[in-house]
């Protein structure tokens, strides 16, 4: 655990440092907040792939606020967006707090937990489902994952390893099976073997193939149906090295299967992964999970004020 | 989205309507809204300032052709210069020689290399080549099984080695059994990895030090955004990477990530990946991929998507049937299925420029199986005669496909007209299809 800990923080440190060392330039120690100033501040969220609409909207917010900051410094500025940030996602869940249900009550009902992963190819859903049994497991649940990616070859042995290292239990799919079945029989087997969660993986699918979103939303269907109420999460994993494209995934898959979250994978190279920021903001779909490599335990639950924090903290903290 | 900057740019040229030349000022602001545009397509932020003030200083004087307002002829500049950066007419993949002749494949998780090294197999197997597949991802795990399923599919022949095994071994040795197993392609297949890890980095370095590859292949998702800069940097850096292949455009990312990785390492783009099945793979076209990042449809990939699917014989046996004027419904019939072949309808509007946030409700996909469904509840001779088909036949085919008289009418209405049109096509004796309207109105 501490490992993945110092992971995330020295991920999200770089963030930080390459966001509060370009806010430093944009104000050459000292000046005011100029134009110049703030387009040098927006082109560093730019780069943070947060985008350019929600840049846009920050530095406005900045740039009215600074007219009643008394001393433009570095610490204000960034303590200023931190806040700003951090209540986008505040939002989100204020807005619609079912999409936080699961985390108010561990145990909703006497039925198991489900959570489906979804996401386009190749953003790491398979090693997120992998790490999330691990992440549940020490924390004292039992769980059962159900392999209903049977397009892609090898997905299911790939999931079966995972079950191995992480002692969970495991529903094979055959390549080229019907998913909503293999689905299906998950639920009928975390019921029957009484397990606390069950963890669904899905193929990776583009959120532009209608047939295939379809083919999720059924998957959806199937396991409301053997389970009323479920799933409990629908969790869209999202590279962070991906730029806007994001967005759109994030609203189509919402559309088809209705998202309560999202889990933002690999963390642990350079990309920022702000583009979260701005589907916080758009469609108030709240970040659950951070993934920041392929061990165990490189995943760690989201906190929104931690998240902002982290990308800006005051001088004081960072020290 | 083109229509978005182009109405943009149209805004920002209000009150110059009627001069003659693009001056530095009135060029000034058109260029705040292509810098805009470049980011949303996910260019990096320094690529996009630079490729503007190049622009800037080229557009500036330009004169503005009769038949362009400013802003077209300021988007046309800009889309010449995208196209010259992203490599003017495209450079195509040489299959190269050697024996064995090693290609490797590198990039980070989930760029889709493994899946592109069997596509890559597919076309050199095509061309007379005899691939073999080196499976040296030993981290992902199962990632050995699926390129394994993947060659069986191809039946292609691939070397793996143990989980524990070293992927600089298995490369080598698959590279020294190449001969032996009849094959004269290597395809090396590596882990996913970030361009930050020194470790394996390293090893990528090993294996090509090892293999001494042809070609190294940088395999890149089209959806990557500000940071590809630094992916590309570290890759052409660390592995002088001779090429590029832009994986996923077949989902609706407009692909500024091509421009980030050509501005910093000026290696050439080689293939687009377009989808899962292992023959959609393409040549890599700049001037398409240009459009799509100024938002302005690709009606190239349209075109050439109604040649894939109109079968040459039957274009030439319907181009006699129109001068005969002895179209049926049948023929008809055939044309709608050579229409379904193309794809989804919605993602053939989205490559019509102007219809890129086409909704879906516009174009009814359902209309056409009604279409198909009533001819199917057609008899022969009515197909061949549909001036027969009197009210009780038209009950009796509505009640049999499951629409309404009216939906029987409609389309019995659409085949005349058409019919027409192509009378009309027939005497310019034009090739070509006329253009088919199936979706009601």
């Amino acid at each position: 655990m501490r490992r993945s800990l110092t992971k995330l923080f020295s991920g999200l440190s770089r963030t930080r440092e390459a966001i509060v060392d370009g806010i430093q330039r944009a104000l050459h120690g000292g000046r005011a907040l100029d134009d110049e100033a703030l387009a040098g501040i927006e082109e560093t969220l730019i780069a943070a792939d947060v985008g350019v609409e929600t840049s846009l909207y920050l530095v406005e917010r900045l740039r009215d606020a600074a007219r009643e900051m008394e001393t433009a410094d570095t610490d204000a500025i960034v303590g200023f967006l931190a806040g700003e940030i951090g209540s986008m996602f505040t939002a989100g869940s204020d807005a619609e707090p079912e999409r936080t249900r699961s985390d108010v009550d561990p145990g909703v009902s006497e039925r198991p937990r489900v959570t489906m992963i979804v996401g386009v190819n190749g953003t790491g859903k398979t090693t997120t489902i992998g790490k999330l049994a691990g992440l549940l497991q020490r924390e004292g649940e039992t769980v059962l994952l159900a392999a209903a990616d049977t397009f892609r070859a090898a997905a299911g042995e790939q999931l079966q390893i995972w079950a191995e290292r992480t002692g969970a239990g495991f529903v094979f799919g055959q390549q080229g099976g019907d998913p909503a079945s293999v689905a299906f029989d998950a639920a009928e087997a975390a019921v029957s073997r009484g397990v606390d969660h069950l963890l669904i993986d899905t193929a990776g699918r583009l959120h532009t193939q209608k047939n295939l979103i379809a083919e999720l939303a059924k998957i959806r269907r199937v396991v409301e149906k053997r389970l009323p109420g479920a799933p409990d999460d629908v969790l869209l994993v999202v590279d962070a090295n991906t730029g806007q494209n994001a967005l759109s995934q994030a609203r189509l898959f919402d559309e088809a299967v209705g998202l309560t979250g999202i889990v933002l994978t690999k963390l642990d190279g350079t990309a920022r992964g702000g583009i979260v920021i701005a589907i916080a903001r758009e469609l108030s779909i709240p970040v659950r999970y951070v993934g920041v490599g392929e061990g165990l335990e490189d995943i760690a639950r989201f906190d929104a004020s931690e998240f902002a924090r982290g990308l800006f903290p005051t001088e004081s903290e960072a020290s | 989205m083109f229509d978005q900057l182009s109405d943009r740019l149209q805004s920002a040229f209000k009150s110059l309507t009627g001069r003659g030349r693009l001056s530095e000022s009135n060029i000034e602001e058109a260029m705040r809204e292509v810098r805009r545009a470049l980011l949303e397509a996910d260019v990096n932020f320094k690529v996009a300032r630079k490729f503007v003030d190049d622009v800037k200083v080229r557009a500036v004087g330009e004169d503005v052709l009769n038949s362009l307002t400013p802003g077209q002829q300021v988007v046309k500049v800009v889309h010449n210069e995208l196209v010259k950066l992203l490599g003017d007419t495209g450079e195509p993949f040489r299959i190269p020689t050697g024996t064995p002749a090693v290609i490797m494949i590198v990039g980070l998780q989930g760029s889709g290399k493994t899946t592109f090294c069997a596509k890559l197999a597919r076309f050199l197997k095509q061309r007379g080549k005899h691939p073999l597949l080196a499976a040296a991802d030993t981290y992902r795990p199962a990632a050995q099984d699926q390129l394994s399923t993947l060659a069986l599919q191809l039946d292609v022949p691939v070397h793996t080695g143990r989980p524990d095994a070293d992927p600089v071994e298995i490369t080598t040795t698959a590279v020294e059994e190449a001969g032996a197993r009849g094959a004269d392609v290597v395809i090396l297949d590596t882990a996913g990895r970030l361009h930050v890890d020194e470790e394996l980095m390293q090893e990528l370095e090993r294996i090509k030090a090892a293999t001494k590859p042809a070609e190294v292949l940088l395999v890149l998702d089209s959806m990557t955004g500000q940071d590809a800069v630094n992916v590309a940097q570290e890759f052409v850096d660390r592995l002088d990477f001779t090429g590029a292949v832009l994986t996923k455009m077949d989902g609706d990312t407009r692909g500024g990530a091509a421009v980030s990785l050509r501005a910093v390492t000026g290696r050439p783009i080689k293939f687009a990946s377009v989808g899962e099945k292992l023959d959609a793979l393409e040549p890599f076209h700049p001037d398409r991929v240009a459009s799509r990042i100024l938002g302005m449809g690709d009606i190239v990939t349209l075109v050439e998507k109604v040649q894939d699917a109109a079968d040459v014989e039957q274009a030439a046996k319907l181009e006699e049937k129109l001068r005969k004027q002895t179209f049926t419904l049948e023929d008809f019939y055939e044309q709608l299925q050579a229409l379904k072949k193309m794809g989804p309808m919605d993602q053939l509007m989205s490559m019509i420029p102007g219809m890129g946030k086409v909704s879906q409700s516009a174009v009814d996909e359902n209309a056409l199986d009604r279409v198909e469904a009533i001819i199917n509840s057609m008899t022969p001779e009515e197909r061949r005669k549909p001036v027969i088909i009197d009210g009780s036949r038209r009950k009796r085919i509505s009640a049999g496909s499951g629409t309404t008289v009216q939906d029987v009418n409609r389309l019995l209405r659409q085949f005349e007209s058409m019919k027409k049109m192509m009378k009309q096509f027939g005497k310019q004796g034009r090739r070509g299809l006329p253009g088919l309207n199936p979706f009601g109105g």
